[in-house]
């Protein structure tokens, strides 16, 4: 039996837990319409970006994120020792796409909208266990580049149900360090893929939320934690009715996690930006943490977060041939000490 | 394993139960209106291209016809080219997409999103890819229609 683990999910980091010395985050011009925007560090004015494509707008996001998170640091490409990274395009393009240019040795990983924290449970241990210094994780979505490749052309006239989320078009990055100031991540859980049936790709939150809830609920388990040790308990993308259906799964489990609760998709955009739900997409989760969250933990109001991004893993055909919609989510633990 | 199964069953109904009691309900009624209003709009515009060409133009029925198809899809894919179709559909729903303008909208959204894969792979492939469809589905009722037409009716 390892060390290092605690319960069935949960890695507890006691070596050299890693830093979070250094983050960034770029935006799309939406998103920097919301009530979030003086915490992002960029904002890009349109979402061509200058660029022939969205998918070329998106990975410049990525790739300048990278560069402001390393320069932020003081450090270059080559004190990296890993890159890892995921978007929502096939065959997560974004991410390697970025890696090509960056030149750092990379894992490319898909969680859909969870793969912030999917590539912080993996670099944080790395560098836990002595076999990193430096590991940078990214991650970035884009409206137009996911509306078409998941739904229909942006020019055509359709209704969106209430239901519906709003892809974020941005990027956000973190580097994990074995030295430096930084909060550090103490627990990695890692999420089960869980699937209750719902077929409904206009309600992603409701795919999403039983994922959400049982990670969260193996955390308190393997960890012996409860609610009140977390100033925060944040979960990616399930926006309005996600948020509610985790809070009720988790009531049944008997934990109320109600008033320290967010939901990174519920809080990018103001009700009246017409995004119906909220938001989604892998930039959700990492704009909120690398933006606001970390900053409200430099700032001294918050010390320690529970942070878990949640993904819908289906694709255009599964969903066509009536597969349901697995959810899943990961979460890490993120507390400033001293 | 089976009684687990049924057990997760029971869960997954219950949860998704409890899930579709909480989505807010389409506003059918208002929807309804919508497309009412902005549908019956597009086709008296077209009644009245129609008359015009009748009265103006001394155009004949079936001339004044062609022509009011000819205009309507081409203001309609001038305002989706203007991205203006899209915001006018996120109101109207059915209303702009019943009429013959909601068809060149279909043919045009594509057709801009793709033009980056280029005019063979991207437009040419893609085209129709929302349109085909009602291509398919309208050409063989046709057929069918016919048929019958054809070898019942008289």
């Amino acid at each position: 039996m390892s060390k290092h683990r605690m319960g069935g999910q949960t890695l507890y980091l006691t070596q050299n837990p890693p830093k979070i010395i250094s983050r960034a985050s770029i935006v799309g011009k939406k998103e920097g319409e919301g009530p979030l925007a003086e915490y992002f560090d960029k904002i890009i004015e349109d979402d061509l970006w200058g660029e022939k494509s969205w998918e070329k707008a998106e990975r410049r996001m990525l790739i300048e994120t990278a560069e402001l998170t390393l320069r932020k640091a003081k450090m270059e490409p080559r004190d990296i020792n890993y890159l890892f990274g995921g978007d929502l395009l096939d065959q997560i393009v974004t991410a390697t796409f970025a890696a090509r240019s960056l030149g750092i040795p990379f894992y490319g990983l898909y969680g859909a909208c969870s793969s912030m924290t999917q590539t912080m449970s993996l670099a944080a241990p790395l560098i836990d266990g002595g076999y990193a210094d430096n590991v940078l994780c990214v991650t970035s979505s884009h409206f137009c580049s996911a509306e078409r490749q998941f739904r229909y052309p942006l020019e055509m006239g359709v209704q969106r149900p209430p239901t519906a989320q709003w892809t974020v078009t941005g990027a956000g990055g973190v580097l994990l360090s074995s030295d430096g100031k930084g909060p550090c991540i103490t627990h990695v859980t890692t999420g089960k893929v869980i699937d209750f049936g719902i077929k409904d790709t206009n309600y992603m939150g409701a795919a999403m939320a039983p994922a959400a809830a049982d990670t969260i609920r193996a955390h308190f388990e393997d960890t012996g934690r409860g609610p009140n040790d977390y100033d925060l308990i944040v979960t990616g993308d399930l926006a309005k009715y996600g948020r509610k259906l985790t809070i009720d799964l988790l009531k049944k489990d008997g934990y109320d996690i109600e008033d320290r609760f967010i939901d990174c998709g519920c809080e990018i955009f103001y009700e009246s930006q017409d995004v119906h739900a909220g938001a989604s997409g892998c930039a959700c989760s990492a704009v909120v943490l690398a933006g606001y969250l970390l900053r409200k933990m430099e700032d001294g109001e918050i010390n320690r977060i529970l942070m878990a991004s949640t993904g819908a893993l289906h694709s255009i055909i599964t969903s066509q041939q009536g597969d349901s919609i697995p959810g899943i989510a990961h979460a890490v633990a993120i507390e400033k000490k001293g | 394993m089976d009684s687990l199964d049924v057990k997760q069953k029971k869960i997954n109904k219950e949860y998704q139960d409890y899930a579709n009691s909480l989505s807010p309900k389409s506003k059918v009624f208002k929807n309804c209106m919508m497309a009412f209003i902005v549908g019956g709009l597009i086709c008296t515009i077209g009644q009245l291209i129609n008359n015009l060409a009748k009265i103006y133009y001394g155009m004949n029925k079936e001339e004044a016809s062609t022509i009011t198809s000819i205009t309507l899809i081409f203001i309609a894919a001038l305002l989706t080219g203007l991205g203006l179709y899209e915001k006018i559909g996120k109101r109207a729903g059915a209303g702009s997409i019943v009429p013959i303008t909601g068809f060149s909208n279909s043919i045009v959204a594509p057709a801009m999103e793709h033009k980056r894969e280029g005019y063979v792979l991207g437009v040419g492939a893609k085209l129709f890819s929302i349109a085909g469809p009602v291509l398919v589905y309208g050409i063989s009722t046709s057929v069918i229609v016919g048929l019958i037409n054809y070898f019942f009716v008289k």
